[in-house]
């Protein structure tokens, strides 16, 4: 009995630095509505100043104090990054906050190897909590104990400042709803600094607050952001008191997952998140979000078809990259392949995306399961390239075929995340299942055969696959399907008063998107010849996303650009340095300054411009003002 | 009269939340070509009872009658493919296309082509989109992004796309809400002329009594979730008890009505 | 919109960018690749090992004459973008040979390439025994210690415990996962007498160590099998230092002794654990001495493992280069298949039957000097003593 007590209140000791984080997270995304992809940064961030600051100034006060001080240290940074990067892009597309702070992300991960070095760093253990105490013959660490006591002194103070405080009120109002508190006369840009503020000093606190049991290292933040967005999603999204609950009910399933289940820890979050949505599709302390509002920043230009004039030089562009091959050597070739290939990813993202107004988290696992039809057809069933090639993305369709019926059940971030935990799951399988997939070693040998082995004609194969998918695509957003999707996404009421089964329709686009992704994925496993399971990875997902929302996520083809300009410069990068991260996520931080509409969505801004100016409808206006 | 037939016919409709009726026993009907408005007090049950009939809400009890197929509890999208339009307090239109395409994505729903993947919906009953839109005197936006129109020009899109599915029963919730007063009077003087010709019978909610006490047939007034009064303007606004419900209220419908009898 | 006259010009400029240079003659180029950007920590001593091995073949006159150019790519932890960079050093380089990757699945996916393209590798640091066995390939040779070996190492010690009632801990990947099926597989062949109590499987670099050490000590064994590295072990280590885990129970354990993973326990690094590592400070050779001083003197810093794998995959591509006299992969591999070459650990051979080469490790016990972790009672063991008869080993590695 001891045993199982003392195991509980470990869990309650795990769960207590989820909670921190979590809900640091909360808040800012209930305020401002920003996926703060960065929060784990900050966390990091945290753990790295508090080391400095403890190994410098010694005894207990050195220590409580390092820790308070590196938090506030690091949430004035967070401070300067809201005001000097995030007030700029309030008004961007949904998620293109999301862009932003991937790219300080990446930009961390490097800065604080050129800071602190590449080691793993030992902090000091706590004065005072250095021992465990006995339970019935049962260790437990006294430093536990003190984490067990902080969450719900946390808790309460944050209670205590949303209920009794202005500010506090103010928060809850904008949480809810964040253009009646603009209407109130409320200064939102200072509300909206000292919640990230808040946000950000909770996170840089738990970080810190692991110095004595953890090592300090340049990947804590990958560790923990996503783990601490299922917390919140399942807690749900802007309750401080779900993140609590959501935090312990996740921690304490580990704890006594892992006595009968030793390997239930990498997959047990997804699973419990994929379990709630389902059945709570807003977490279990979230409401229903208000009624959906218009996207910000959608542009009030409708699309078009390509005029003819677009059309010819569509094609001359398309011969043009059908010449590469004339011109250069074998290795431009595969890397032109590679782009290709990413280019009928992102644009089988944007078409959820953008026309349908789903934004995937884990597009990457119809692209992984496409990747793995095929090693399994050619490798285990022997079967020629020509059929691989077309069977092999069925895999894709049909993950999305079944994950998307429970995913368009929910919208917007509860929708995503499920699409995480989704494609979670599916890269969970692949990895543990070594008997089938290889597991982390991959599936070797899948080589294209001999009339497209050679560079140049794999790129052709893919360059026309390419060019071919992205017709069809256009085609679709433009045929009355098309039209019906963007209706649902436009107004659900409207759409469902004029007989459109949303639902069904969204569907059917979450099918043909994995499917197109399946083929992209498809035609990737014959060109590196292996399948890993890192192809349905978050790092993939979050890839694709990135280049949505770099091309721009409110055009219709802005994902091609944002396809090339990415993977071409991430390559690039990669093969001339180290520090490809840092320049990158520099990069990314500032096409988001620059290009606030991604970089197609600002060229179609400048050709608007040109023509004679509409008048502009209080829509417009009255949504751009919520965020003054 | 009774040779026109009966087009939605309500029964003993009821709704309560948390044991409070919202809804209780209310029944009517609606004739084809007929106007007919429900009024009441904020509160009386006027936002529930519309959002049973259009589908969004579902009754506990009670029988919605629709050309003699019982629609309570059917989704909305159902109810619409039964002949019904309707329009929104604020309007619900897609802002991203054009005015025509509005018009256009009813008439794809209309004709069952939604699930077309291949054809381009450019040259999809483009005709009748404008022949629709030229109905409610929208013909000249035809091109215009719908993100741009200005409020009283969203309200005539909205009713042109209600009409779309040719309905026969329009189901407009506060039609009027938010417009000019001279933006108030054309709109209900078309949508009147419009079911007129077409034989559609209208159930509107509105708070503006001008609008209702010119342009409706008949009245239905709720309060406190019970059907109280029902008549012609004239029945009802001899009824004592709407007369106390309504100036309880404050709201002073009489003295601007007593300018319009005299007229 | 406009998305086809900038897919035409980003082709352009990428074309721009990746024009081929042309190799000198009077130099011979190898390929190198690393998650230097993702692991810093372990391929920072490596490429200081390198380069320091490309200082020393070049002072000496370079390979028969041509100066040795070593270019080095990141492949960020991906075997995808290995793969890209494997492609960008064979055909925009034209390097002689493939060396370096650290991860086993980034080892097999560049292995795979190499068999594809026909170019010559040598798999510098990845552990998994499949590299040299069950997906090993002509093309592919590997320099470090697999992890068969590093688990016969340690087998032999862990045998003459006392201990029947043994636990698991490990990452739960593949390597984790076949470290210990063949620590499990050759300690019951030598002590059919043991039980095995628990294994844990916390997922790579997401260990809740708390939980998990709970679990451990409630199962109660007697001895315990450790594969988790980095910061894995710090937290493990600490926790179960906390908890008494450790106290009274053996721990045999990977790799423990390498710098890498032993240096940030520090005064918390625990006592008698028997490890696998590299125990720089108490080596007494001659050619280790010489190692040590070159790389004191270079970088004013202390090797780690990563400096001792890095300096010898470019010493052995040089022998090899040299042996070759050509850069034909055919004869590269018949250069290489017996190929005997000086390390700062002893001779060592590339085996012809496997591609494996003999270097060993040294295998010892922790413990804690001047508040730093140690290795004591290190003996170096030769890897040929520890490797499967060769008929074993003819079964393993598939038909050409």
């Amino acid at each position: 009995m001891a045993f199982y007590f003392v195991q509980f209140l470990t869990g309650l000791a795990s769960a207590a630095s989820l909670f921190l984080v979590a809900s640091g997270l909360s808040i800012i995304f209930g305020v401002t509505r920003i996926v703060n992809f960065a929060h784990g940064a900050f966390y990091m961030l945290g753990a790295y100043v508090a080391f400095t600051l403890t190994e410098r100034f010694s005894g207990a006060f050195g220590f409580w104090g390092g820790m308070v001080v590196a938090a506030l240290v690091v949430a004035a940074i967070g401070v300067l990054v809201e005001m000097v990067l995030l007030r700029r892009i309030y008004h961007g597309p949904e998620l293109f906050q999301l862009l932003a702070t991937f790219g300080l992300t990446l930009m961390v991960e490097d800065l604080v190897v050129l800071i602190w070095g590449p080691e793993d760093l030992l902090g000091r253990r706590a004065p005072g909590f250095k021992g465990a105490v006995d339970f019935f013959g049962q260790n437990i660490p006294s430093y536990d104990l003190f984490l067990i006591a902080l969450s719900p002194v946390v808790l309460g103070l944050l209670w205590l400042m949303f209920q009794r405080t202005r500010w506090g009120v103010l928060v809850r109002a904008a949480t809810q709803d964040r253009d009646m508190v603009a209407a109130l006369g409320v200064n939102q840009k200072w509300l909206f600094t000292s919640v990230f503020a808040v946000g950000v000093f909770l996170a840089a606190l738990g970080g810190a607050l692991q110095i004595p049991r953890d090592a300090v290292h340049h990947a804590l933040d990958l560790r923990i952001i996503v783990d601490v967005f299922v917390v919140v999603v399942i807690g749900g999204l802007g309750s401080i008191i779900g993140a609590f609950v959501a935090a312990v009910l996740v921690s304490e399933l580990n704890a006594f997952g892992i006595l009968i289940f030793p390997k239930i820890s990498i997959i047990l979050v997804f699973l419990v998140m994929a379990v709630v949505l389902i059945v709570r599709p807003w977490g279990l302390f979230g409401k229903a979000e208000a009624p959906a509002r218009r996207t910000p920043g959608l542009t009030v230009y409708p699309w078009r078809p390509l005029g003819p004039g677009e059309r010819w030089a569509a094609v001359a562009a398309l011969i043009a990259a059908a010449t590469l091959p004339f011109v250069s050597g074998n290795y431009a070739l595969t890397v032109g392949s590679e782009i290709a290939i990413f280019v009928i990813f992102a644009a089988s993202l944007h078409f959820l995306m953008s026309v349908g107004g789903l934004a995937s988290f884990g597009h990457a696992a119809y692209f992984g399961l496409g990747a793995y039809g095929v090693a399994f057809l050619a490798k285990m069933a022997g079967l020629p390239m020509i059929v691989s090639l077309l069977l092999g993305p069925l895999l894709g369709c049909l993950g999305a075929a079944v994950f998307g019926f429970f995913a368009v059940q929910l919208s917007g971030v509860y929708f995503a995340m499920l699409t995480l935990a989704f494609a979670q799951i599916v890269w969970s399988i692949a990895f543990q299942w070594v008997a089938v997939t290889g597991g982390d070693n991959g599936i070797l040998g899948v080589w294209p055969e001999k009339w497209a082995a050679s560079p140049s004609h794999f790129y052709w194969l893919s360059l026309g696959i390419a060019a071919l998918a992205v017709a069809v695509l256009r085609i679709i957003v433009f045929s009355p399907f098309g039209f019906a999707l963007r209706a649902t996404r436009d107004s659900p009421l409207r759409s469902e008063a004029v007989g459109i089964n949303g639902k069904r329709i969204q569907w059917t686009a979450f099918v043909i998107a994995g499917t197109v992704a399946g083929v992209a994925g498809a035609l990737f496993a014959y060109l590196k010849g292996s399948v890993f399971p890192d192809s349905l990875g978050i790092s993939l997902s979050v890839d694709a996303l990135v280049m949505v929302l770099l091309g721009g996520v409110e055009t219709v083809s802005g994902a091609v650009v944002g396809a090339i300009v990415y993977k071409a410069l991430n390559i690039w990068l990669v093969s001339q340095t180290d520090l490809s991260k840092l320049v990158l996520g520099g990069f990314i931080v500032l096409i988001v300054v620059a290009f606030p509409k991604g970089i197609v969505g600002m060229l179609e801004t400048i050709r608007n411009r040109r023509r004679p100016s509409l008048p502009k409808t209080a829509l417009v206006t009255s949504r751009i003002e919520t965020a003054e | 009269m009774s040779m026109v037939p009966t087009l939605l016919s309500v029964d003993g409709l009821t709704k309560s939340y948390g044991g409070v009726h919202a809804v209780r026993g209310v029944s009517f009907e609606l004739r084809a070509g007929e106007i007919l408005a429900l009024i009441g007090p904020n509160g009386a049950g006027k936002s529930t009872c519309f959002d049973m009939l259009n589908g969004q809400n579902i009754p506990d009890s009670g029988r919605i009658s629709l050309l003699g197929e019982n629609t309570a509890g059917k989704k909305p999208r159902a109810i619409w493919r039964l002949g019904v339009g309707r329009t929104f307090q604020i309007t619900a239109t897609f802002p991203t296309m054009t005015v025509r395409e509005n018009v256009q994505v009813a008439l794809v729903s209309f004709g069952r082509q939604l699930f077309n993947l291949w054809t381009s919906t450019a040259q999809y009953a483009r005709d009748e989109a404008g022949r629709l839109l030229d109905l409610v005197g929208m013909g000249a936006y035809a091109e215009r992004p719908c993100g741009e129109l200005a409020y009283g020009d969203l309200k005539r899109l909205e009713l042109a796309v209600a009409l779309a599915n040719q309905p026969k029963l329009l189901l407009m919730d506060e039609p009027t809400a938010g417009m000019a007063p001279r933006e108030r009077i054309e709109l209900m003087r078309l949508t009147a002329r419009i079911a007129r010709e077409q034989s559609i019978g209208v159930l509107f909610t509105e708070h503006d009594m001008d609008v209702v006490f010119e342009h409706a047939d008949r009245i239905l007034v709720l309060n406190r979730g019970t059907l109280i009064a029902e008549g012609s303007p004239e029945e009802v606004r001899g009824n004592p008890q709407v007369r106390a419900i309504y100036l309880g209220e404050g709201l002073v419908y009489d003295a601007r009505h007593r300018e319009g009898a005299g007229a | 919109m406009r998305r086809s006259y900038l897919l035409g010009a980003g082709l352009a400029i990428m074309v721009a960018g990746m024009a081929n240079t042309a190799m000198a003659q009077s130099e011979i180029k190898i390929g190198e690749i690393n998650s230097y950007s993702l692991l810093p920590a372990f391929t920072e001593p490596y490429r200081k090992g390198w380069q320091l091995s490309v200082e020393e073949i070049n002072a000496a006159g370079g390979i028969n004459g041509k100066k040795l150019i070593v270019v080095s790519k990141d492949d960020g932890g991906k075997p995808a973008d290995a793969q890209t960079a494997a492609n960008e050093l064979v055909s925009s380089e034209n390097v002689a040979m493939l060396t370096g990757t650290f991860l086993s699945n980034i080892g097999l996916a560049v292995s795979d390439f190499a068999n594809q393209k026909k170019v010559f590798f040598l798999a510098a640091e990845p552990l998994t025994d499949a590299i040299t066995w069950a997906k090993g390939n002509r093309y592919t040779f590997r320099l470090r210690p697999s992890n068969y070996m590093q688990a016969a190492m340690l087998v032999e010690e862990a045998a003459k415990l006392p201990a029947k009632r043994w636990a698991t801990i490990a990452p739960n990947y593949e390597y984790g996962q076949s470290a210990v099926a063949v620590f499990k597989k050759l300690m019951s062949e030598k002590r059919p007498d043991i039980q095995w109590v628990d294994e844990q499987w916390p997922p790579q670099g997401k260990i809740d160590a708390g939980p998990v050490v709970q679990a451990l000590a409630a199962a109660n064994p007697e001895a315990i099998l450790n594969v988790t590295f980095g910061a894995d072990l710090v937290k493990f280590v600490r926790e179960g230092n906390t908890r008494g885990l450790f106290k009274d129970r053996a721990v045999v354990s990977f790799l423990t002794g390498e710098p890498e993973y032993l240096d940030p326990l520090k005064e918390e690094t625990p006592d008698g654990w028997i490890v696998t590592g590299y125990p720089w400070y108490s080596i007494k050779t001659p050619e280790h001495d010489a190692f040590l001083k070159a790389y004191q003197a270079k970088y004013n810093d202390y090797p780690r493992l990563g400096s001792i794998v890095g300096y010898q995959t470019i010493k052995s591509a040089a022998a090899i280069l040299a042996k070759a006299n050509s850069t034909d992969p055919e004869k590269l591999i018949a250069a290489t298949e017996g190929l005997s070459v000086p390390s700062p650990f002893g001779e060592i051979t590339f085996r012809k039957i496997d591609h494996q080469s003999t270097l060993g490790a040294y295998v010892g016990k922790t413990a804690v000097k001047d508040g730093k972790g140690v290795m004591v009672d290190s003996v170096y063991r030769k890897g040929s003593d520890y490797l499967p008869g060769d008929a074993e080993v003819e079964k393993l590695r598939p038909k050409e």
